[in-house]
């Protein structure tokens, strides 16, 4: 358990978070028309007649759309509902054509689940699902191009969007941006959204309280449209601040919507509950109610690929590595497609643990040099392995291998080649390994009387003498072993 | 030359396919009926240019053999519905310039089997009325008139334009929408058939909104053959339509002229409350005579909850159309004024751009869905819903058919009842419940009042039973021998 109190001079708060995450749907069409879905197209170039809610434009439901609702879900060990139904949102804006958003407010596709997210001690902390259902995007407004004007731009409007809804169950801001990492990352394994936030792909309302421990929740405010993790995080913190503050001078928090203002990195008020909003939900009667058979969720549970909770769980059984070498290879979906190339190559696969020290060691911070993701990596898995079985087979020393990865970076070569080309075999000769350390032992005897008559530190020094004579090759194991029983 | 504009299409058509008359001559006789019946006010634009050039390329079909089902049916398109670049404006002044740049999914389709439009008729705005009062561009006229009196008569609403000029002989047939009684009531007042398909028969694709879950699109005829070959082309399944039916659409003409002998027909008897027009309580013993004397049973039948039915319409219809309409606020299209601010220019658009009767509906349907209203008013309509649903249900146990008048009474005067919306609102009062159950029903003028004005009565039948309303209404039409204007 990691204490999440915050201790004032007056004591203890506990901070109460949920989250409502909006996310885009993969999808090549929006959500109720055919329009192609768009990033950075001209504007108003993806905008069919019933996008812009032209008279007699009638929606139509798209499946794709429902069936990666359905993925997230299950993927979020949560209740399908086999009934579900879309409901209109009525409200009026320049972005939004048809005066209302279709959305699922009765009767959502998907009920209660939960996701687990890993704690910095190791331990795992349940955040409660309580709904997840699908609704469209409005359009964009612009206001700030002519001096006078708003433009719009229905581009994005109709488009496909997730909103996920947590319990009130995270309680730092670590916490709730640990949450949407995960989410993210689920997200992308399954393929239902890139959950891309620069895109504008995923979004969060942030609900934020804080109290006395043992006391009933404080009154919340509710955060809007934060648009990237670290913002979640320092929208928080700003809101639980500003609130303990407020209550520890004797104010009291009003229920409202606030907005993040990233450049000042403040919340601030946007409307008070009295000011929201009647939405006037009903059921749209354009719609059916969405009807799906056990058969058809039990179909798509049977097609969810493995999701990153999975991976990590085999890779430590299969390849031995800890929880944390085992997170760091699935936080994304191509390393751990690498990384399993390379085990494949290699000659002995007792080097796997090896070999995750490698891809999220050396080659993560050649990448990181090189401002590149994996999949661009000049070296591909099946050439880092043959460098690794070169160590494996004691050719050449890790401090070697180091050199030669650069190289391979640089060369495109095959580490095999660079070895000879440039002589770096490890010398593991015993017999020729005994020659050069008697010489050593010959020529320090002073040394070798130190250390005999107790300075063990100086067992390094002959190694570097080694080391020094051999130009790095000597095989460090062998070097080792030869010295101490020689001294 | 006969005249053309009195034949129904079936005799059209056999003139037409032994060449002893052009769809030229047709369409110019209709065009010239157009310009002398311009006081009915039934049309709010029309094309007259473009249905005679349309007219020498259906010459053309027939000439090489390849005529259509429809080919040369000379058709009146209600102003809600929308046809590529032929305004269309739901009689509205906020959308009074506008032109959509696509076909309704019914109007592709009858265009498709070779009808020609004429032109757009006019409605009451945005299709909420009885009478085309509310129109924008004024109440169109009853081509019938009380026996000695030259004043104006409503001819009902909102299909009013529609069904005037069917009425009138200036046009052979027309397309209505129906969403509490809007086809059905207009036909009877101006002593023609009109269809209402059961929901989800006809595309609403294209077709202004006024009650998503209400609106039904179907034919105006002088003949119920004719309404059978409309509503034949423009039934069945649109992908475009999430609420279309997956349904293969039969030879409706089959079922005309097939015997009723051992059918049974439910009289509802709330259909017959104290101080109904006792003209209109004779016609209905009549028709029920017919019935008889062509081997039906007749039975008493209850519908427990017709009462509670306008009420409940009066609550939904209002609460769709207030979300409806939400897209008409002169940012994309239409009448936009400009404001000082967004929402200055929604108040300033939507105050000049609807009229008082749309702005009635637009409230109360926004009060009904408000927070803390919606379960006492919107959600209870909806159960009253089912209720009125499930008295049919039982109904249809015992009976093929139900047989109620269409109307409560025959048009009114240009001028009477405008000042209390509730007395409008009661001349929905048999058919509301028709479309609060999805179903389908179709009015048949059976004859005239003493005044000299036409009276309907209505089959309604189980839902997708198009077929047996299409056999009753014809046994009623021999019957009944009505003479139309210039039969």
């Amino acid at each position: 358990m990691i204490n999440t109190l915050i201790t004032t001079a007056t004591g203890d708060w506990e901070v109460i978070i949920g989250l409502e995450v909006h996310t885009q749907v993969k999808s090549k069409t929006k959500l109720f028309s055919g329009a192609a879905t768009s990033f950075a197209a001209e504007p108003n170039t993806k905008v069919s007649l019933v996008d812009a809610a032209m008279p007699g434009m009638l929606p139509v439901l798209n499946e794709v759309c429902l069936e990666q609702a359905v993925k997230t879900g299950l993927a979020l060990n949560a209740q399908i509902n086999l009934y579900s139904v879309f409901d209109r949102k009525n409200y009026f804006y320049a972005d939004l054509p048809q005066g209302y958003q279709i959305s699922q407010f009765y009767h959502p596709i998907v009920g209660e689940g939960y996701l687990d997210i890993d704690l910095a001690d190791e331990t795992t902390k349940r955040v409660r699902i309580e709904r997840i259902h699908l609704e469209q995007d409005a359009g964009k407004s612009i206001h700030d191009v002519h001096p006078d004007k708003s433009l719009i731009d229905l581009n994005r409007c109709g488009t496909a969007l997730m909103e996920i809804v947590t319990k009130p169950d995270m309680r730092s801001a670590d916490e709730a941006m640990d949450f949407v990492k995960k989410l993210r990352l689920i997200l992308r394994y399954l393929g239902s959204s890139d959950a891309n936030m620069d895109e504008g792909s995923l979004r969060a309302d942030v609900n934020v309280s804080v109290h006395r421990p043992g006391t009933p929740f404080g009154t919340r405010a509710e955060i809007k449209n934060v648009n990237s993790i670290r913002f979640i995080g320092q929208a928080i913190d700003y809101e639980v601040n500003r609130q303990i503050t407020l209550l520890e001078s004797g104010g009291a928090i009003d229920q409202e919507t606030r907005l993040f203002d990233a450049s000042t990195v403040t919340t601030r008020s946007m409307r008070s509950k009295e000011d929201a909003p009647d939405y006037r939900y009903f059921p749209d009667p354009d719609l059916l109610p969405v009807m799906l058979t056990q058969d058809y969720v039990n179909e798509i549970k049977g097609g969810l690929p493995e999701l990153p909770g999975q991976k990590r769980a085999r890779f430590m059984k299969d390849y031995g590595l800890s929880l944390y070498d085992a997170t760091v290879l699935v936080s994304d979906m191509e390393t751990p497609l690498y990384y399993e190339a390379v085990v494949t190559h290699l000659a002995k696969k007792d080097g796997a643990k090896m070999a995750s020290n490698w891809v999220s060691g050396e080659l993560f911070a050649l990448l990181k040099e090189h401002n590149l993701s994996i999949v661009d990596s000049p070296i591909g898995p099946q050439q880092l392995a043959g460098l690794l079985n070169l160590i494996g087979e004691g050719q050449i020393s890790g401090r070697t291998a180091k050199d030669v990865l650069e190289d391979m970076w640089q060369s495109g070569k095959e580490a095999s080649v660079i070895v000879s080309e440039k002589g770096l075999v490890q010398m593991s000769d015993a017999g020729e390994l005994e020659g050069i350390i008697d010489k050593v032992l010959g020529d320090n005897p002073q040394m070798v009387e130190q250390y005999r008559s107790g300075k063990d530190k100086l067992f390094g020094f002959f190694v570097g003498q080694v080391m020094k004579v051999t130009g790095g090759k000597a095989n460090p194991q062998m070097t080792n072993d030869i010295l101490k029983k020689k001294l | 030359m006969t005249d053309l504009v009195a034949l129904s299409y079936g005799a059209l058509r056999q003139k037409l396919l032994s060449k002893s008359v052009t769809v030229q001559d047709v369409v110019t006789q209709y065009v010239r009926r157009m310009a002398q019946t311009q006081p009915l006010n039934a049309f709010v634009t029309e094309y007259t240019d473009q249905a005679l050039n349309q007219a020498a390329e259906a010459d053309r079909r027939i000439q090489s053999g390849t005529a259509r089902p429809l080919e040369g049916f000379p058709l009146a398109v209600k102003d809600n519905c929308c046809v590529e670049g032929m305004r269309t404006t739901a009689s509205s002044k906020i959308l009074e310039n506008f032109i959509p740049p696509y076909t309704a999914t019914v109007v592709k389709r009858l265009q498709d089997a070779g009808a020609i439009v004429l032109g757009k008729t006019n409605l009451d705005e945005f299709a909420m009325g009885s009478s085309t009062i509310t129109s924008h561009f004024g109440p169109s006229i009853n081509p019938w008139k009380i026996k000695g009196d030259t004043a104006d008569l409503i001819p009902g609403g909102s299909s009013g334009g529609s069904s005037a000029c069917v009425a009138g002989l200036s046009s052979l047939g027309a397309l209505g929408t129906d969403t509490g009684g809007s086809i059905r009531q207009p036909a009877a007042l101006c002593g023609v058939v009109g269809m209402k398909p059961t929901y989800g028969l006809c595309s609403r694709y294209g077709i202004i909104a006024f009650a998503s879950s209400l609106d039904q699109a179907g034919p105006i005829t002088r003949t119920v053959e004719d309404a059978s070959l409309v509503l034949r082309e423009m039934a069945g399944h649109d992908p475009k339509d999430s609420t279309s039916l997956v349904y293969t659409v039969p030879d409706y003409t089959k079922a005309l002229g097939q015997s009723i002998k051992g059918m049974k027909v439910g009289i509802p008897k709330e259909y017959r409350p104290a101080g109904l027009n006792a003209e209109i309580a004779a016609w209905w013993d009549k028709t029920i005579q017919w019935m008889k004397d062509a081997g039906a049973e007749i039975l008493d039948i209850s519908l427990p909850h017709t009462k509670y039915a306008l009420p409940a319409y009066y609550i939904i219809a209002p609460a769709e159309a207030s979300s409806n309409l939400a897209r008409y606020d002169g940012v994309r299209y239409g009448l936009r004024v400009p404001g000082g601010s967004l929402d200055d220019l929604y108040a300033k658009t939507r105050t000049e751009g609807f009229g008082d009767e749309v702005k009635r509906r637009i409230l109360i349907g926004t009060y009904v869905l408000s927070s803390g209203k919606y379960e006492d008013y919107y959600l209870r309509a909806q159960r009253v819903r089912q209720r009125v649903t499930d008295d049919f249900t039982q109904a249809y146990k015992k009976v093929d058919v139900i047989l109620a008048p269409t109307t409560a009474n025959t048009a009114f005067k240009v001028g009477e009842n405008i000042t209390d919306p509730l007395a409008m609102y009661l001349q929905d009062v048999f058919t509301v419940s028709t479309n609060l159950a999805g179903l389908p029903a179709i009015s048949v003028p059976v004859g005239l009042s003493n005044e000299g004005l036409p009276i309907g009565m209505q089959f309604i039948g189980p839902a997708l039973q198009e077929e047996r309303l299409f056999q009753f209404a014809s046994v009623v039409e021999q019957a009944a021998q009505f003479k139309g204007i210039g039969q």
